[in-house]
């Protein structure tokens, strides 16, 4: 998912409302340390940069979003408002990545 | 394992690039496995590039058509049978499966081992018959019917069968057609190949799973490999694919194979719908042409088959490695225009 931080939209999101990809198929995925994502059941794969592959290992480990942006702007001088966007455009990317749409 | 001097015939030695026939990848299959085999390529046409590739196949012959009917079929085999010993014949051809099928027995009497299903069985799983059997998978299908007329194309919208839709043969071949013409224009083309009926079948749009695996013969499905289509050619074949599992595949297969206690290879076509429903496309009696997948992920189905059919086989395999990609290419091979002239006039490569 070579694009995934590449919105500009500038609405705020609510992490409470935010859908997330069924964690059977989340768990079930390879994640390379070059960040090249495969899905084994239907044979997808794409890319992720550094921050995707940070939130795709939480949302791995059963992380809920809110734990994730908190993690996010712990680790990486960004700010909430911005981490926020960032990881609801994440998401929702990666359901349609998940789901074989190109995005 | 005592399989130094097994000698295995292998159909289907035509590979046209972008739609080959399965045999030359059974025979690089075979090539790669821990058993050490003799390869005969067994082909229909002088042209078929399987007969020459010394590499996979150690002898070359030509066969007669399927259409010359089973006599000459039988009187050919057992021609080479003579000279070279045939221990397991592996067709790999639909459209020779019925002649096969009905000769298995009488191979069996002279020494030449098949592994394949019964004329009921195969019977059973005809194209005209996937509406049933997918009911039995438990998965849906897109409605088919059979026609035998050209006429069909004429006024199919009035009786509900909008364009595009697929346009097949009984055997083999696939066109999705958009108008009448287009319509009329596949049925003549396939008629012409495969016969009558033609059928025609409701497209699905989405992403195309498939399955080759082997049938015991007693409801059992061996070694499944799974695989997702990644690249097409302009005949919807795969020209690039990657091995993954998906349950809800292996399923409809498993319950195919229990239904029809289907003996032999097959593959099983699904296409999956955005909504992630699953549709029965095909139901094929042999192996694909991307067979050569199976041995790349660690489950080499024709030496499965081979082992099957001469009682060694073992049960112990580990399941097919996950991730494995296949890309397939066209080469060029030079043959002697003296090898092209004894497959013409001898019906063998020198």
């Amino acid at each position: 998912m070579s694009d995934n931080t590449s919105s500009n939209q500038e609405t705020s999101h609510s992490l409470d409302n935010i859908k997330l990809p069924d964690i059977m198929t989340l768990k079930r995925l390879a994640i390379s340390e070059s960040g090249f994502i495969f899905d084994p059941e239907t044979g997808h794969s794409f890319s992720v940069n550094e921050t995707g592959m940070f939130i795709l290992k939480a949302l791995q480990n059963n992380q809920n979003p809110d734990q994730i942006l908190e993690s996010i702007t712990d680790e990486y001088e960004v700010a909430s408002r911005d981490a926020e966007r960032e990881l609801v455009d994440f998401i929702g990317q990666l359901r349609k990545q998940l789901k074989g749409i190109q995005s | 394992m005592t399989n130094q001097a097994l000698t295995i015939a292998i159909t289907g030695m035509n590979a046209k690039p972008d739609n080959p026939g399965p045999g030359v990848a059974v025979a690089k299959c075979l090539r790669a496995s821990k058993h050490n085999y003799t390869l005969i390529g067994l082909g229909y046409d002088a042209l078929d590039p399987g007969l020459y590739l010394a590499q996979y196949c150690d002898k070359g012959f030509l066969i007669p058509y399927p259409s010359a009917g089973e006599s000459f079929l039988i009187e050919r085999i057992l021609q080479i049978h003579e000279e070279h010993r045939i221990d397991v014949l592996i067709p790999c051809l639909d459209a020779e499966l019925p002649n096969f099928v009905r000769i298995k027995e009488l191979l069996q009497e002279v020494g030449i081992k098949t592994y394949l299903p019964s004329q009921e069985q195969f019977r059973f799983r005809n194209k005209d018959r996937l509406l049933e059997l997918a009911k039995h998978a438990g998965i849906k299908c897109p409605e088919i019917k059979s026609i035998t007329t050209i006429e069909f194309f004429r006024d199919c919208e009035e009786k509900n069968w909008e364009f595009p839709f697929v346009v097949k043969g009984i055997f083999y071949d696939a066109q999705v057609v958009h108008n009448p013409e287009e319509g009329i224009k596949a049925f003549r083309k396939i008629a012409a190949q495969w016969g009558l009926p033609v059928l025609v079948q409701r497209f699905i749009s989405g992403e195309e799973y498939n399955l080759t695996a082997v049938g015991d013969g007693n409801g059992n499905l061996l070694d499944p490999v799974m695989m997702k289509k990644m690249a097409l050619t302009d005949k919807g074949k795969a020209w690039a694919g990657v091995s993954i599992h998906d349950h809800v595949l292996l399923q409809a297969s498993q319950s195919l194979v229990r239904e029809i206690q289907w003996k032999g290879p097959l593959e099983v076509e699904v296409m999956k719908d955005e909504d992630g429903e699953y549709q029965l496309i095909e139901i094929n009696p042999r192996f694909p042409a991307w067979i050569y997948l199976s041995a790349g992920s660690g489950k080499n189905l024709p030496e499965s088959l081979v082992e099957l059919a001469m009682d060694q086989y073992n049960a112990t395999k580990k399941p097919a490695e996950l991730g494995k990609i296949f890309i397939r290419y066209a080469e060029e091979t030079i043959i002697d225009i003296s090898e092209f002239e004894s497959v013409v006039m001898q019906g063998s490569r020198i």
